[in-house]
């Protein structure tokens, strides 16, 4: 292969820069919902404000009993006090409703783009791509991206409102004593931001080492008639042992990271709060505050350094998730080698407008194929090994064509350039005597039926399997295909007949058998090439 | 499935080894819990002093502590040492509290370190039929995401409700310390709030369970479109295949969204008794405070207390019903790590077989009824080669699986120079015969790490000259990394044709006196075909060979042919014999030769044109 392969080792790397335009991109899919957005600012910033309203709260009742004794409204603080309870309670209710759609329904559009892109995407594509790492790109990347996205987005909102508005209650009661008791803030920072990039690194090493682990298991699985028949049992174990040491020790690391980083800013935390004790305390003596402003003041120093935790959280993630983003971009944007040219695309724009005639095809030149012609042929992956060299070939309407030769002498590759799964490199291929680059994709190779050399089955039943060839064919129309391609005897033989389930990929049947059906189906789709 | 108590005990024999360590992280957990209640009543003692300007409020030893630290009463002196002694605990809490997540963490990835060796001892040593009822996905899952659900159960979750419970017992202890009456009121909303956790998660369980499953089928409709892409392209069936991906995915996120109704039904109406429970707390405090029945510190106090106790009860009943889903985990990984172990070790094996293999009378049927071999009998001698043919699902690879003891069979035995297999050593048995299956299986590691499957010990020139017997080294030679090649999906794409040779290489290697081809040339040309079978006559040691084909070309050469249908040997003999024979193979032989004509006579006329 000319390009490299791409291993799971590089499935999880953190980008070197961080790049604002991926992440606008990924934004504007969340803008597609601009209703949910506006919730979710509203709900995050109520929740924000009332989260430091109940300090407040706090402060007036006490400082009403302390001032007024008996006189004191506790009636009207049990009022608002309970009204501003209900309302962050349907604030959160609601930004969680809001934030889980805004994620689900990102995470399927997400899904689709990729997926409908694949299916455009030319053979090449496939070769470099192994299906392990383009299935990570759907699911997991996919799922952090969402995650970041929306309940990123609302922490970012929550975080601001309520560190802003704590911050500014305690400048507005007593701002020197504000002063003092946030003076640890920028410390807690500090350690977060030191913390959590080595949080992630570890946590990313637990990751890659798990999916390693999930791979080991899986050809353990998949190879297990070979590593028995060789005796393989203790070996493999030996070596299944150095990666489970290897996960024991990084998880290890990583849950004793965690674990030093919490306490740490929890007794950092403290810090603030015993300083907010001592020095308001002093004030409390001195007549310049009442009690309920202490009281509120501990609370408020608590729960200013939450938000710092969720913020430095989420911006490490944006930085390791760098790379999902660009992936799974990647994956959306990436073009078919193969597609249809400007001037094709617009003259089956042209006809799809006329009325339908059955003897042209949908690019609306003529549907049926006299003749294929290979003309000069030549092909090569990379330059210093041509497969093919200067080939023509010429096959008419109903004629039977053998190929023939030793193995890689570039009979597969040929099959591949003649359904356009491949184009040639140099010369061409012409449909009754026009460069197939002319014609319709989608119309040539829906008018063609191949059996590949590796009989691929989906899950489902023998009837399923064969009706992929002509999804509309009657049950009589599949028996017949699969006598003629002699797979009837085997099928009636089974206990289900054609409803025998095939099991994964085709597992519960023999290779003979596989390969059989991949012929009925074939021969069910009854095209104009076979 | 496991019942309750077996789930139980499984758990606890995971940790075997570690309880020590348990034991040290829940002690440490716990001091660490009771040491942080303590900050509230500092403050509450220094609130106090403070607001009613009266020592007779600070806890006798804070007092003799200041007295003993000023020379006398001083206020500030009483508040910055209450501040210092609040800091000093919370950093003590902290060091334990790192202590409990540190040993904790080593005991529970230690405990599934072991359970995930086992695992993988046990996929190694269950027999063959064992994979046959479960699929792979299920299987990795199992041994991935259940476990991984366990560790997070043994280290996350098992802390959280210590801490959960420990809380709760120091808090309503103090609570009722300082005002037993308002304790009530302080604590009345608790059981509501954890027994109406329980309630939901146990209810929403199965809403979770949807999820689980629109994924999975989602995951592996992606994953079978993606396996066959090929075959999409083949038949232009894009849009088919988009519409289905599309039914999956809008069935997974119309699960999702479902899960997350519920999971703000649960999160506002909990919100709302959290606030309610400190809102309730306060007034009733002020209320208090106002009669004179409790301090401002003491208000300080309840309201810090309660608003740390009721997010964790909270928190509790979730983490209870998590429970649940690490005692299903731990069953499934029960499934595998409970598997039977094929080998007996009590078995005898013996010096190197000469490769004499009498079949008499073996009838073999599936698990799932299938009867695959009936009354087979084949007597091999050594040295022989030998061919079997017949249609797909005629029981050639059945017979071979049987020889190796991969499937019980009902009736009949097998003997290898004259032992019964079935009273062999496994190891032994299979070290005597090398297989190569026609789907042969590789490692995605290195090309030579591949061949020395078949020999740790050999030599890079034993290497070259068993992959010069399979036709495989030019082959290897024109790749980029030669013999250091990563296979697969990571490094070079190996046609049908290569992986084959590469396994009879491997096979040859291991030099067993039994070789058997299962189909292992129908991936290759006649010609390189002919210069492999060469390969294998000219070996020295001429070792007992059982080719399965479909060609005749394959076969034709063999000293004895056994033709299979339906799961009976129906003909006997060598290739002249058969073919004058009227039979399945003159039949076959028949038809293969003209097609082998009319094929090559077609495409020169293709060529031509």
């Amino acid at each position: 292969m000319a390009e490299p392969a791409i291993g799971p080792e590089d499935l999880d790397t953190p980008a070197i820069e961080f790049d604002p335009k991926m992440w606008w991109r990924l934004f504007q899919y969340g803008l597609a919902y601009p209703r949910t957005l506006l919730v979710i600012l509203v709900s995050a910033t109520m929740v924000g404000v009332i989260d430091m309203i109940f300090g407040l709260l706090t402060k007036f009742t006490v400082d009403d009993i302390q001032l007024h004794g008996k006189e004191a409204d506790l009636l009207q603080w049990a009022i608002l006090y309970a009204s501003a309870g209900l309302v962050i309670s349907v604030s959160l209710g609601t930004f969680i409703w809001f934030v889980n759609r805004l994620r689900i329904w990102v995470g399927y559009d997400l899904r689709q783009a990729a997926f409908a892109n694949l299916q455009r995407l030319s053979f090449s594509y496939f070769d470099r791509r192994p299906v392990g790492w383009l299935m990570a790109r759907l699911t997991s990347d996919c799922d952090r991206l969402t995650r970041i996205l929306s309940w990123g987005t609302l922490d970012l909102i929550w975080s601001v409102t309520l560190m802003s508005a704590i911050a500014i209650a305690m400048l507005a009661l007593h701002w020197q004593l504000a002063v003092y008791a946030l003076s640890v803030t920028p410390l807690v920072a500090w350690v977060t931001v030191k913390f959590r990039r080595r949080i992630l690194d570890a946590a990313r090493v637990v990751r890659q080492t798990n999916s390693q682990i999930t791979g080991t298991f899986n050809e353990s699985i998949m190879g297990v008639v070979t590593s028995k028949a060789y005796g393989r049992e203790q070996a493999n174990l030996t070596d299944f042992q150095v990666l489970s040491d290897k996960l024991y020790s990084a998880s290890v690391r990583n849950l004793r990271l965690t674990a030093i980083y919490v306490p740490l800013t929890v007794t950092i935390g403290s810090a603030g709060i015993a300083i907010t004790l001592a020095l308001g305390g002093s004030e409390l003596l001195a007549g310049a505050i009442l009690a309920g402003t202490l009281i509120a003041f501990l609370s408020w120093t608590r729960f200013f350094f939450e938000p710092i935790e969720e913020l430095s959280f989420w911006f490490a993630q944006m930085q390791m998730a760098q790379a999902s983003a660009e992936r799974l971009f990647g994956v959306i944007d990436a073009q078919p080698a193969i597609a249809d040219s400007e001037s094709v695309r617009e003259r089956v724009h042209q006809y799809s407008e006329q009325l339908p005639n059955p003897s042209l095809a949908r690019d609306g030149q003529p549907n049926r194929i006299e003749t294929l012609e290979a003309r000069n042929l030549d092909f090569w992956y990379d330059p210093a090994k041509p497969v093919l060299r200067s080939l023509n070939l010429t096959i008419n309407h109903g004629e039977s064509v053998a190929l023939v030769g030793p193995t890689g002498g570039g009979k597969t590759t040929l099959a591949n350039i003649l359904c356009r799964f491949y184009e040639p490199v140099k010369g061409q291929v012409l449909i009754n005597g026009e460069d197939y680059r002319s014609r319709s994709l989608e119309w040539y190779q829906s008018n063609l039926s191949i059996v590949l050399q590796e009989a691929h089955l989906f899950s489902g039943t023998i009837a399923e399997n064969i009706r992929y060839g002509l999804l509309r064919a009657a049950e009589t129309d599949i028996v017949m295909a699969a006598k003629l391609a002699g797979a009837h005897g085997f099928i009636s033989c089974m206990e289900d007949g054609y409803e025998t389930q095939v099991g994964e990929a085709g597992s519960r049947l023999s290779s003979g058998q596989k390969q059989l059906i991949s012929i009925a189906r074939a021969t069910l789709a009854a095209r104009q090439i076979l | 499935m496991l019942n309750r108590q077996d789930q139980w005990r499984a758990l606890i024999a995971t940790t075997e080894g570690q309880r020590l360590r348990y034991a040290g992280a829940i002690c440490t957990m716990s001091t660490a819990t009771l040491l942080s209640m303590a900050t509230p009543v500092i403050g509450m003692y220094a609130i106090d002093t403070i607001v009613e300007q009266d020592f007779s409020f600070a806890h006798p030893a804070l007092y003799e502590a200041m007295v003993w630290l000023a020379g006398g009463e001083s206020y500030a002196t009483y508040l910055w040492m209450c501040a210092a002694l609040g800091v000093a605990l919370a950093g003590v809490a902290g060091f334990l509290m790192f202590t409990a997540g540190w040993l904790s963490a080593i005991a529970s990835d230690d405990s599934c370190r072991k359970l995930r060796n086992l695992m993988y001892w046990r996929l190694h040593t269950a027999p063959v039929s064992f994979f046959d009822r479960s699929e792979t996905g299920d299987l990795v899952q199992r041994c991935s995401s259940d476990v991984e659900t366990v560790r997070e159960f043994l280290h996350s979750d098992v802390e959280a409700m210590g801490k959960a419970l420990v809380l709760l017992a120091g808090t309503v202890p103090i609570l009722f310390w300082r005002s037993p009456s308002l304790a009530w009121i302080a604590l009345c909303t608790m059981p509501v709030l954890l027994c109406g956790s329980i309630g939901f998660f146990y209810v929403v369980q199965k809403r979770f369970q949807v999820v689980d499953e629109a994924e999975g089928a989602l995951t592996s409709t992606m994953q079978e479109n993606l396996t066959g892409i090929r075959v999409v392209k083949a038949f232009a069936r894009q849009e088919f295949e988009i519409e289905r991906f599309g039914n999956k995915n809008a069935s997974f996120r119309d699960a999702s969204l479902k899960l997350s109704r519920s999971m703000v039904i649960y999160y506002s109406s909990t919100d709302l008794l959290c606030f309610g429970q400190v809102g309730a707390t306060l007034i009733a405090a002020a209320y208090f405070v106002m009669h004179q029945q409790l301090t401002v510190g003491e208000l300080f106090l309840f309201i810090t207390l309660v608003g740390i106790v009721v997010w964790e009860i909270r928190h509790l009943g979730r983490v209870l019903t998590e429970s649940g889903k690490a005692m299903v985990s731990l069953s499934r990984i029960g499934y595998i790590a409970s598997a039977t172990d094929e080998s007996q070790a009590e078995l005898s094996s013996y010096p190197r077989a000469k490769g004499k293999l009498q079949i008499q009378g073996v009838n073999l049927t599936y698990i799932d009824g299938l009867q695959a071999l009936t009354d087979v009998d084949i007597d091999i001698a050594p040295g022989e080669f030998v061919g079997i043919v017949g249609p797909p699902g005629s029981g050639k690879t059945t017979l071979i699986r049987a020889i190796l003891r991969l499937y019980p069979m009902q009736e009949g035995r097998i003997l290898l120079d004259g032992r019964d297999i079935s009273r062999t050593d496994l190891q032994w048995l299979r070290a005597q015969v090398g297989v190569v299956l026609q789907e042969p299986f590789l490692f995605s590691r290195t090309i030579e790490a591949n061949l020395r499957v078949g020999g740790d010990a050999a030599s890079h020139e034993e290497l070259v000259q068993v992959a010069t017997d399979a036709a495989i080294h030019k082959s290897i030679e024109s790749f980029p990394d030669q013999y250091r090649s990563m296979v697969g999906e990571r490094g070079v794409t190996l046609s049908g044709g290569q992986r084959q040779r590469l396994a009879i290489a491997r096979a040859l290697l291991r030099d067993p006196p039994i070789l058997v081809l299962d189909d292992a040339l129908s991936a290759v040309d006649t010609k390189t075909e002919e210069l492999i079978l060469r390969a294998l006559r000219q070996r020295r040691t001429r070792r007992t060979t059982i080719v399965i084909a479909h060609r005749i070309s394959t076969i034709r050469h063999a000293d004895r042919i056994f033709v299979m249908q339906k799961g009976q040997v129906v003909e006997t003999g060598s290739h002249s014999e058969l073919c004058v024979a009227e039979g399945p193979y003159q039949r076959l032989a028949a038809m293969q030769m003209l097609v082998d004509a009319s094929g090559s006579h077609r495409s020169e006329e293709g060529s031509h044109g």
